[in-house]
């Protein structure tokens, strides 16, 4: 990282009115990047990609209403939600509904001049164990902050579009959220990029689902091939917990995309929804990964990718069931199916079990499209083309059809749709 | 419109380099139906896949025309749109298409772009035939054939033909593992659609499906190709005497194909 400085780093936490403990958090981990080793993932080799070659200020000008953001932007925005766009480092338009009492839904730029106490009990609790976590700690911009009091539900879902423009831009947004005692929030969270340069994103999710919470977040990332997305998402899941995670991993280049949900107390629960389609020589490592740890917690994973031309795709299952985590469940399917013949998939199920009394089952699969199914549909007069294009619907919609929100599922089709003819 | 009509002749078909069927000629024209009996293995299924052109048959000689134009020359949507269905006896299960979805596909492929069915008229007719029968409508919305009893696949088969309205439809076992108020109703599907635009081909174990659907025809098949013709009353008479008068009348010890080579 030596193309940066520590006075940088300092400047940016500056020009933003960063408490000192947040500099320290971001110095703290930009000394440590250089030391850290990449992360290690399951045959994925990810030695040259492009984690650290970004610009660090692109001054982006605000947007007073939706209409004027393009059209790409503008078109993910889901009717009635409370929408935040941030472009490249800094927000650039939010919507001024009017909120539940005490909810928060702010950038983490206003979080840290009015939430600040909130922030610190939450924010960066985590060691840095990567370099590509360290980059993102150091660099941070933007994101979200989400909120939501006891006992409240918040109708509508909440939504933070973020979206990458410009040569050599970098993005690293980190979405911090809080749900307390018994309410309910759910969030879509959008990734894109507008214009074809080299560019990196590098994103962190976190969620503390408090005791009797509901929380819902998806992520739909569409960035085109030439950038380098990794995601990382965090869920700490208290006492009767539900947590969902819905992953659309839509993007072209290259994508880190991993969850981890600590279900910590007893009869927490958690579901990952996880989907990709990749074309083009996209390179892909998905991992979902649940740590159990409470008595009686509850976990499901399904994840299938579809590849086209070139694009690869690695979907990594964990489900570990510690000592102590009696009477829990885990369950995961990981399919991967694969289009064209240079199109590469691998499901990894990993069950990693210390505890007897809990049940657990795994499912995995590579495969193409079955030449007997293609003949059954062919039969009724639907073409070869149309043919696999409903198989390959089918494939992911046995995931996307259980996601609650309409618009969302609408959204997510409508993505993967202008993906068959990329 | 001229009677529609299809022609089988001299058909061979091995698959994966064993000969199953052995020269099958066959004319079936609108109005008609055809019922074909034999044994197990003997080829029958592997006719009706042949036709519909399923990857793993090859045909090595013959020619089969539907109303003049060269069957074997199409591929396997061409053949449905051109008016062949095939009931399967065992169709696929295809996870995350509805079964509506899939209908909606096959008619609009049918009718071509810019001339889809609407979206209420095709409820309309979904709804009826579901109707006659007697299928849940809760069918309409579950994935294809996916979970579906032996039963409910077989109904949902003719619930396709009814829909989609071939000119010919072969319809292989579809009594196979009905209960006898199933058959009927199936049945009563298959007559619906009788009309001298239509023809059938029927294959079948049983006389009982046939006490339903009258046909004209009766062929019996043995060794990978018909060995015999007649009216009902010889399906009857299969039915009471199995086939073994007609084996020793033929001279045929083994009946079955591609097991000795
Ligand atoms: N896909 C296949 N692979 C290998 N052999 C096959 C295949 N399909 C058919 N055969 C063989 O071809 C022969 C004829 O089979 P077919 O299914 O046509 O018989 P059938 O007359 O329909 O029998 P049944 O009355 O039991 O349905 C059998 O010996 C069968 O094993
Ligand atoms: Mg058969």
């Amino acid at each position: 990282m030596s193309v940066f400085s520590r006075e940088q780093i300092t400047q940016l936490s500056q020009s933003q009115n960063e408490p000192k403990w947040a500099l320290e958090k971001r110095l703290e981990a930009f000394s440590a990047i250089d030391s850290l080793p990449l992360p290690k993932l399951e045959k994925t080799n990810i030695d040259r990609w492009n984690f650290s070659e970004f610009q660090l200020y692109q001054a982006s000008e605000k947007f007073e209403q939706a209409e004027e953001l393009p059209d790409a932007v503008s078109r993910l925005i889901l009717e009635e939600s409370n929408v935040l766009v941030q472009k490249n480092d800094a927000a650039v338009y939010q919507t001024e509904k009017a909120l539940d009492q005490g909810v928060i839904f702010t950038s983490l730029q206003t979080a840290y001049k009015q939430h600040e106490t909130l922030l610190k009990k939450y924010l960066f609790r985590q060691d840095t164990t990567d370099r590509v976590a360290a980059i993102h700690q150091a660099f941070t911009q933007g994101g979200a902050f989400i909120y939501v009091p006891r006992n409240v539900s918040i109708k509508l879902p909440l939504q933070a579009v973020f979206w990458l423009d410009g040569k050599n831009a970098g993005m690293f947004p980190h979405v911090l959220i809080v749900a307390e005692e018994n309410s309910r929030v759910e969030i879509v969270t959008n990734f894109l990029s507008t214009s074809s340069d080299a560019a990196v994103s590098n994103s962190v999710i976190e969620a503390f689902v408090g005791h009797g919470a509901k929380v819902q977040v998806a992520t739909v990332s569409h960035f085109g091939n030439t950038v380098v997305d990794v995601m990382n998402r965090f869920a700490t899941v208290g006492r009767d917990g539900d947590m969902e995670w819905i992953v659309a991993d839509l993007s072209d280049g290259r994508i880190i995309s991993k969850s981890t949900t600590n279900l910590k107390e007893t009869g927490g629960h958690v579901d990952v929804k996880s989907v990709a389609f990749g074309a083009g020589e996209m390179r892909s490592n998905i991992t979902s990964e649940i740590l159990h740890f409470g008595t009686h917690t509850t976990s499901d994973i399904q994840a299938r990718s579809v590849m086209k031309d070139k694009a690869t795709s690695i979907i990594n299952s964990i489900t570990k069931i510690e000592k102590g985590a009696s009477k829990s469940d885990g369950q995961q399917t990981g399919k991967v199916l694969m289009l064209d013949p240079e199109a590469r998939g691998d499901a990894n199920p990993i069950l990693l079990i210390d505890e007897n009394d809990v049940t657990a089952g795994h499912a995995a699969s590579v495969g193409r499209i079955d030449p007997l199914t293609l003949f059954y549909l062919m039969s009724r007069g639907i073409s070869k083309e149309e043919a696999s294009k409903l198989i390959i619907r089918g494939f992911l919609d046995t995931i996307i059809a259980d996601i609650p929100s309409a618009p969302l599922r609408e959204s997510i089709h409508e993505t993967i749709e202008g993906k068959f003819t990329s | 419109m001229s009677t529609p009509n299809l022609s089988i002749r001299d058909l061979q078909v091995s698959i994966e380099d064993k000969q199953i069927l052995k020269g099958v000629n066959l004319s079936v024209n609108g109005g008609e139906i055809h019922a074909i009996m034999g044994p197990n293995g003997t080829g029958k299924s592997t006719l009706a896949s042949a036709l519909m052109g399923h990857p793993k048959y090859e045909v090595t000689s013959g020619s089969v025309t539907i109303n003049g134009e060269d069957l074997l020359e199409m591929e396997v949507d061409e053949r449905a749109r051109a008016g062949l269905f095939l009931a399967m006896q065992y169709p696929s299960e295809v996870s995350g298409v509805t079964n509506s979805d899939f209908l909606r596909s096959a008619i609009n492929a049918k009718r071509g772009e810019g001339n889809e069915i609407s979206l209420m008229k095709f409820i309309r007719e979904m709804d009826k035939q579901m109707e006659v029968l007697e299928m849940d409508e809760s069918f309409a919305t579950r994935y294809l054939n996916e979970g579906f009893s032996g039963g409910e696949k077989k109904r949902n088969e003719i619930l396709q033909m009814m829909m989609l309205k071939p000119t010919f439809s072969i319809l292989d076992e579809i009594d196979s593992g009905l209960d006898i108020d199933a058959l009927k109703i199936v049945a009563a599907g298959v007559n619906e659609m009788r009309s001298p635009d239509r023809g059938v081909i029927i294959i079948t174990h049983y006389q009982r499906l046939l006490n339903y659907i009258k046909p004209d025809f009766v062929h019996v098949f043995m060794q990978g190709k018909i060995v015999k013709s007649g009216g009902p009353e010889l399906a009857e008479r299969l039915e009471q005497e199995g086939y073994d008068w007609v084996k020793e009348e033929l001279g045929i010890v083994d009946e079955t194909v591609g097991h000795r080579v």
